[in-house]
């Protein structure tokens, strides 16, 4: 017998499959408006300091600075990739930037600007252990763009003790 | 003072071709056109041109040489690398590192030579009936290339990372060997996989090419090969079309170039796709199948001293030990070797995010990686997967990890975690989601037995792609015979590491380089109809 408990689950389930489906629609349409970059910004400006607690600096200015920072370096990234996969990573954008699949799939129930971070931490970490392979890749996505695009610049090596390069004669 | 070829090359009217340079359309005319310029490409141009062949080489990648190469992530990455060295499989369970530049893969990789394991080569013959293709056979073709790349054991002491292997596996009477590499005057510096600074490393880059453009052949960059014309059992020409960058979308010149015949060597991804979008016959649906990739885990650790992982010859130690315990086609074996460590890639391939992973990054200079290569392609339940394309006619590799590839990656992790405590290690921890590490052997042994075997929660990657065009003397069994002649067109040859019938079981630039030497050059002599140049 199904349970009320297993009954709900499912139904989450089914409704976030089709929000998601919506969503993929959606995002299809979006894909080359102007606004879709600036939601990922937006987005990114949420993610990027959950992901680099810990390495950000603490001075308010110098913080927000960094998070620019890597955000653009995140957008050279994203530039580099296959066309084929720079519509996928804008389909994923979309999903966050809907409020609906962000509030179902990513459990961020406040808009970015003002979601605390807890919650995006608490969100990455369910990505992160998720069942859902989809989830898992996404989580997998955000963690090798932002954390590559932090530990690509030189500003980032002295606290892990990389002397960079060496120099050499030429 | 560092020499670059291509400064003195171009100087004495090497022709080279910048594709999205050209104001018009145009069409060439050669007698072998080679479609990609790494392992297989560039030992075929060599052969081909100095045999005094008209050869034309076609690259997608742009041409980046020696004082170009700034020791850097940042720019190594995008310009050097497919995908920006994030290509992954079709549910991006697997991250594949392969080369996309002049010189292919040659020109990134750690510089790892082996010959092909005779045990690969008599499962070969057993399986794909590639009779010829014998160790004995094809020992004078590994010879030659070995001397043109001055192939030779690393003699120097190997940097502290592959130190760890050699001491851990001593503690536990395990044997080890010392790797070969293709260096001349190697500075120890590190960095091959940002391509050689120093023009130390033999890549094709510095060796194959030039010789082949100081030959007379010419060389196309930036330009994709997008179709084959193909007309009855004859390739009439190659279409082709410029692209400016990683990621952006070709056009608009387009290249049409007509030869007497044409050489495959984009990779095994490239290689199978072109001949997909080409509609090339297929009768017995081989093609694109069984493609493999040593789907490797990974096992991080933090020593007591310090390893600085990113200094020194990358690759110097291997530990077979795995690979020959069992059967060929029993439990998967896997080879061990250790990685460089570099902040971007260590950082992307580390498990976590936030402070957790701020503070394993702390222990950067005192980190120590393991990876464990898994043979596939031998057990019956590790067939590879399969290249298909996109929409947009670009190639996806679908590799599905099966419960067999899964039950070696356990295993691996317990044979890497063992090794590294066993050198002293403090802490280790496999590289997988649910991780967080472990300070004793007893803990990571109880630890691994339970971890949740999914793409996505272990972080599984390759850096060798094979098969996808593989050989056997029988159509039915393969798209190619053991030439890489094409079993369907008369005039059409693959020469990568897409011939492959399984994986090689050992890093392939060696097995790519002796194969594509002895295929070559029975082509040349086909073409000429005198021996083709021995080069070297």
């Amino acid at each position: 017998m199904v349970t009320r408990r297993q009954f709900l689950k499912a139904g989450v389930i089914g409704g976030a499959a089709l929000a998601m489906l919506g969503a993929w629609q959606l995002a299809r349409q979006r894909t080359t408006a102007s606004n879709s970059l600036d939601a990922r910004h937006l987005i990114l400006s949420a993610i990027v300091p959950a992901m680099l607690a810990g390495v950000l600096p603490e001075d308010a200015t110098a913080r927000r600075g960094a998070v620019v920072h890597t955000i653009a370096r995140v957008d050279q990234t994203i530039a580099g990739l296959s066309p084929a996969v720079q519509t996928e990573v804008a389909e994923l954008f979309a999903l966050l930037n809907t409020g609906v699949t962000r509030v179902l799939l990513a459990g961020v129930w406040a808009d970015w600007q003002v979601a605390d971070a807890a919650s995006i931490a608490a969100f990455l970490e369910r990505w992160r252990s998720s069942s859902w392979l989809l989830m898992r890749s996404a989580y997998g996505a955000l963690h090798d763009l932002i954390l590559g695009a932090w530990y690509s610049e030189p500003t980032a090596w002295a606290a892990i003790g990389y002397p960079g390069p060496p120099e050499i004669a030429r | 003072m560092i020499r670059d070829p291509y400064v003195e090359g171009r100087a004495a009217g090497w022709q080279i071709v910048d594709a999205p340079s050209l104001e018009a359309d145009h069409t060439l005319e050669a007698d072998v056109v080679i479609v990609g310029s790494g392992a297989g490409g560039g030992t075929a141009a060599e052969i081909l041109a100095r045999s005094g062949l008209r050869v034309i080489m076609v690259e997608e990648g742009a041409l980046k040489s020696t004082r170009d190469f700034k020791m850097r992530e940042a720019e190594a990455y995008p310009d050097l690398y497919q995908e920006s060295a994030s290509r992954k499989t079709r549910d991006k369970g697997i991250n594949i590192l392969q080369g996309r530049c002049v010189g292919g893969s040659t020109t990134v990789n750690w510089t790892s030579s082996f010959r092909t394991p005779p045990a690969t080569l008599e499962y070969w013959q057993r399986n794909f009936g590639l009779q010829d293709l014998d160790a004995e056979a094809l020992a004078p073709w590994f010879a030659m290339m070995e001397r043109r790349l001055n192939i030779l054991p690393w003699e120097i002491k190997p940097n502290e990372n592959n130190q760890v292997l050699q001491r851990g596996a001593a503690k536990l009477g395990i044997a080890v060997g010392q790797i070969s590499r293709n260096v001349t005057g190697c500075w120890n510096l590190g960095y091959c996989g940002m391509g050689c600074p120093t023009g130390a490393k033999q890549s094709m880059l510095v060796s194959t090419i030039p010789a082949a453009l100081a030959a007379g052949a010419v060389l196309l960059t930036r330009a994709r090969a997008e179709r084959l014309a193909i007309f009855g059992d004859q390739v009439t020409a190659l279409e082709c079309v410029a692209i400016v960058a990683n990621g952006s979308p070709p056009g608009p010149r387009r290249i049409t170039i007509r030869a007497k015949h044409y050489v495959l060597a984009a990779g095994a991804i490239g290689s199978p796709a072109l001949l997909l979008r080409s509609g090339a016959p297929d009768p017995h649906r081989r093609l694109g199948r069984r493609t493999f990739l040593h789907p490797s885990v990974i096992s991080a650790a933090v020593m007591p001293q310090e390893v600085h992982g990113y200094a020194g010859a990358p690759q110097s130690v291997y530990c077979d030990h795995y690979l020959e315990r069992d059967a060929l086609d029993g439990p998967l074996g896997f080879k061990l070797e250790s990685p460089p460590l570099h902040p971007v890639l260590f950082a992307t391939t580390l498990q976590g995010f936030g402070s957790a992973h701020a503070r394993l990054m702390r222990e950067f200079t005192h980190s120590q990686a393991l990876i464990a290569l898994v043979r596939d392609g031998f057990h019956p339940r590790s067939q590879g997967g399969t290249v298909r394309l996109r929409d947009d006619g670009s190639p996806m590799l679908d590799y599905p990890l099966t419960d067999v590839v899964w039950e070696a990656a356990r295993r691996a992790w317990l044979a890497m975690a063992e090794i590294q405590f066993a050198a002293g290690a403090k802490w280790v921890a496999p590289v997988h989601e649910q991780s967080a590490g472990y300070s004793s052997w007893a803990e990571a042994r109880a630890a691994i037995a339970a971890l949740a075997l999914k793409p996505q929660l272990a972080r599984v990657v390759s850096a060798h792609v094979m098969g996808g065009c593989g050989m056997s003397d029988q159509p039915k069994y393969g798209v190619t015979n053991s030439y890489g002649k094409h079993h369907q067109l008369a005039n059409l040859s693959v020469c990568d590491g897409s011939l492959f019938p399984t994986s090689i079981g050992a890093n392939p630039q060696l097995s790519i380089y002796g194969l594509a030497a002895r295929n070559v050059s029975r082509l040349a002599e086909v073409l000429n109809g005198r021996p083709a140049v021995a080069i070297a």
